[in-house]
């Protein structure tokens, strides 16, 4: 049986064998398991943006771009196979939206010289260059992002938020324990008392930690969750009748399908984002006559233009950037990961440049440098209009407090240089 | 015709009671084992290390540890998650605590620690049975995968609550860590799987094993001809929570490289390797390996079949692969209740005849 099985594997792996070739972005999706209604949109966004460029511009410099899809279901183990599957093909970039994938590839990434980019997830600490030399998380991370929440809070507030309880509802996993030690640190800054409530994935069952929030009566929420975490909670909070104005999820828990089971008792809910919402942006045009019209979208399009596919695409449009300017550094059209590393580096998106791409507006300015590659930071907050059911942006590009931010990330990133064995790279 | 005893002739009683008395069945052995040592190491990739071998040896020390429990001693355990955690969580401490100590005590070291937590968690087995201990079990599991989430120490502070294997060597050789090469994490796997199937082996047929079966059979006709069912069914914890203990050690170590206890060792987890030792067969050592050997490969081979070679897409293809996973698992059952190691024996049944059937 045993060898009759490893026949049989060895002739599906024989045959699987993909052709080396063209630029390739491997996409490390999900559309299956508890997350995969939001890593569907997701990986439909970043497929779309690179077939746009395929199908109207020849791809980069000339060079078309492939987009494997490896399907990982958020478990690092299949993360694991898909990254090993398809690193030998030629593989420049990595972005496997899940924070415990990204945590095992990052030493991994090191040695075998790929670029990690994880917009908005995945190690805050990353962002210092001189440490994670492979690792890119512009254009914001989860402690920028706890910090403009809490920008945002002030502001509502006057400016002072003493004495004020504010709770966070977490993924208990990497990623909703992320923003723990910012907000502690904020706490202490500003005098409010945090109170952080975990949620244990994939966070069907939060009965009790609602019930505790409705005893404990705090100001605000702040949530960090994930798939279906998101519905329960906005729906729970409906429930108790929490005020939806004061309710405030990171990005990952900004997107339609989030709000949508709790109908109108989502209205005015709060989200954090990095990213433009909705489909009034040129670049829609060119993806409705080049990619919708001639069939060739992801999975037929049905999510285009929602808020987690637009976070999707802004991925691909940052990676795209990054491989034209790693093409001009380079002086060729066929990069290696080394060259895209130094693409990134030097990466600038401009406002003028977002504009030219046709999504005026739609993110931050992003400058990166050797040491630098998280950028700035900014984010805004998006606010849920359950009548139009549409996203609205109801703040400017806001920056974070990087007075409390950097010597954190200072720390984090030495200790973890400490623990691999890692000497601090110079930047000049 | 080419499977046959004929021939085959036993002088001693030594020889009549080898783990193999069949000379094709021991050549095979000794085939696998130089195919396995002597050639494998050389030809294989990364590919292969981290998609197929790697996880197909740790599952199936973990399978070998619950069918010690399960299928030997017949204690329903649903708290394999918990104890690979426990494994993987003390050799992680032990890893950063000591960094000059090989690795390979850390791992033996947490495989005890492991099989002293397992003792401490098969205590109620000494009242209760069957599926009033399973949701005992099941206890544990949870509480120790809660237990690696709320206390800060066991992953050293570290912000995200994840633990991540630093670099170790054996003999120049790094096995953990990302600069490790396919061929060491392979190796490494496979002298503990090596070792600790042996050792499996050669404990459940001597006396330890078959107190085990004596309390798995009847646990009352056990203790009347002699059998102390506290030690028998202790030691069958502590045995098995050595041999899982050892698996998520290496899991954790050699294969992810970094984990976090609610994802990597949660209840699925423990569904996962009782499936294996159902499929394999409960009461045997090859029906681990062939249990542990079915989970691994048959996700993968589907995979790279319906999205390599029919390029469906990847969506589909992960749904239909759960579907065809689980109708196999049904049709096996169906076929064969007792698991793919008896198919295998019946098949060895029906060569020893072939072609001249009566």
């Amino acid at each position: 049986m045993k060898t009759k099985l490893t026949a049989f594997v060895l002739a599906g792996m024989v045959t699987a064998a993909p052709a080396l070739a063209d630029l390739v972005v491997p996409n490390l999706s999900y559309r299956t398991g508890p997350y995969g209604a939001n890593g569907t949109q997701y990986a439909d966004g970043f497929n779309d943006y690179f077939t746009l460029l395929n199908e109207r511009d020849g791809g980069i410099g000339g060079e078309i771009i492939q987009v494997p899809e490896c399907e990982t279901a958020y478990n690092t183990e299949k993360g694991v196979e898909c990254y090993e599957a398809t690193k030998d093909t030629g593989a420049l970039v990595y972005n496997p939206l899940s924070t415990g994938i990204t945590y095992q590839l990052i030493p991994k990434v090191g040695v075998d010289k790929k670029v990690l980019y994880t917009p908005g997830y995945g190690r805050t600490s990353a962002k210092n260059g001189k440490v994670f030399e492979w690792v890119f998380n512009a254009p914001a991370n989860y402690w920028d992002g706890a910090s403009v929440a809490i920008k945002y809070l002030l502001e509502e507030n006057g400016g002072d938020l003493s004495g004020k309880k504010i709770a966070l509802v977490y993924h208990n996993s990497a990623y909703g324990k992320e923003p723990i030690r910012t907000l502690e640190e904020l706490a202490a800054k500003h005098g409010f008392e945090l109170n952080a409530i975990p949620v244990e994935a994939p966070g069907q069952e939060q009965k009790s930690q609602w019930l505790q929030i409705r005893r404990d009566k705090p100001d605000y929420v702040l949530m960090w969750g994930w798939g279906v975490m998101n519905q329960v909670a906005i729906q729970e909070a409906a429930n108790i009748r929490f005020p939806m104005e004061n309710f405030i999820g990171i990005w990952w828990a900004g997107s339609e399908i989030d709000v949508g089971p709790a109908g109108a008792g989502a209205d005015g809910y709060k989200s954090l984002t990095f990213n433009g919402v909705g489909m009034d942006y040129p670049l829609y045009d060119d993806l409705k006559t080049h990619v919708l019209d001639t069939g060739k979208a992801s999975q037929g399009g049905e999510h285009v233009g929602s808020a987690v596919y637009s976070r999707g695409m802004y991925a691909a449009v940052v990676i795209a950037e990054a491989i034209r300017k790693a093409q001009e550094l380079a002086g060729t059209a066929q990069i290696n990961p080394e060259q895209l590393r130094e693409g990134f580096e030097n990466l600038e998106i401009s406002t003028e440049r977002l504009a030219e791409i046709g999504l005026p507006d739609f993110g931050p300015e992003i400058a990166l440098s050797c040491s630098n590659h998280g950028g700035s930071g900014m984010a805004r907050i998006q606010q849920w209009d359950a009548s139009a059911k549409t996203w609205n942006l109801i703040t400017e590009f806001t920056e974070p407090d990087n007075e409390v931010l950097d010597p954190l990330i200072a720390a984090d990133s030495e200790a973890y240089a400490k623990e691999a064995g890692i000497t601090p790279r110079e930047c000049n | 015709m080419l499977y046959r005893e004929a021939g085959d002739f036993k002088t001693t009683y030594r020889d009549d009671g080898q783990t193999f008395p069949i000379r094709l069945d021991r050549w095979g052995y000794y085939v696998t084992l130089a195919v396995a040592f002597g050639i494998i190491p050389f030809v294989i990739n990364d590919y292969w290390a981290s998609a197929v071998f790697v996880p197909f040896l740790i599952y199936a020390i973990a399978a070998l540890g619950l069918n010690i429990l399960t299928g030997y001693a017949g204690q329903v355990s649903l708290g394999t998650g918990g104890f690979m955690a426990v494994g993987a969580y003390a050799v992680y401490k032990l890893m950063t605590a000591f960094p000059d100590i090989s690795i390979v005590i850390h791992i033996l070291l947490a495989g005890g620690i492991t099989a002293m937590v397992g003792v401490l968690f098969g205590l109620p087995s000494l009242r209760i049975k069957g599926f009033y201990l399973a949701v005992a079990t099941l206890a544990a599991q949870f509480f120790l995968v809660w237990l690696f989430n709320k206390v800060p120490w066991f992953y050293n502070y570290s912000a995200s609550g994840q633990i991540t294997a630093p670099e170790r060597t054996i003999l120049g050789q790094a096995v953990t860590g990302p600069a490790s090469t396919a061929s060491a994490k392979y190796l490494i796997c496979l002298v503990f799987v090596f070792a600790l199937a042996w050792i499996a082996r050669n404990l459940t047929r001597g006396t330890l094993g078959r107190k085990w079966m004596a309390i798995r059979d009847m646990d009352i006709a056990a203790e009347i001809i002699g059998v102390n069912p506290l030690t028998a069914k202790l030691s069958a914890f502590a045995v098995s929570s050595f041999f899982i203990g050892i698996a998520g050690a290496l899991l954790f170590a050699v294969y992810l490289g970094a984990a976090e206890v609610g994802e990597a060792f949660g209840i699925n987890k423990s569904f996962l390797v009782l499936f294996m030792v159902i499929i394999g067969g409960l009461g045997s050592i090859f029906g681990s390996f062939a249990g542990a050997a079915f989970m691994v490969m048959m996700p993968v081979f589907l995979k790279n079949v319906l999205v390599g070679s029919l390029g469906w897409p990847t969506d589909l293809a992960a749904h239909i692969e759960l579907m065809i996973v689980g109708a196999l698992i049904v049709m096996f059952l169906i076929v064969e209740p007792h698991g793919l190691a008896r198919l295998w024996s019946l098949t060895k049944e029906k060569l020893r005849l072939w072609p001249f059937p009566h």
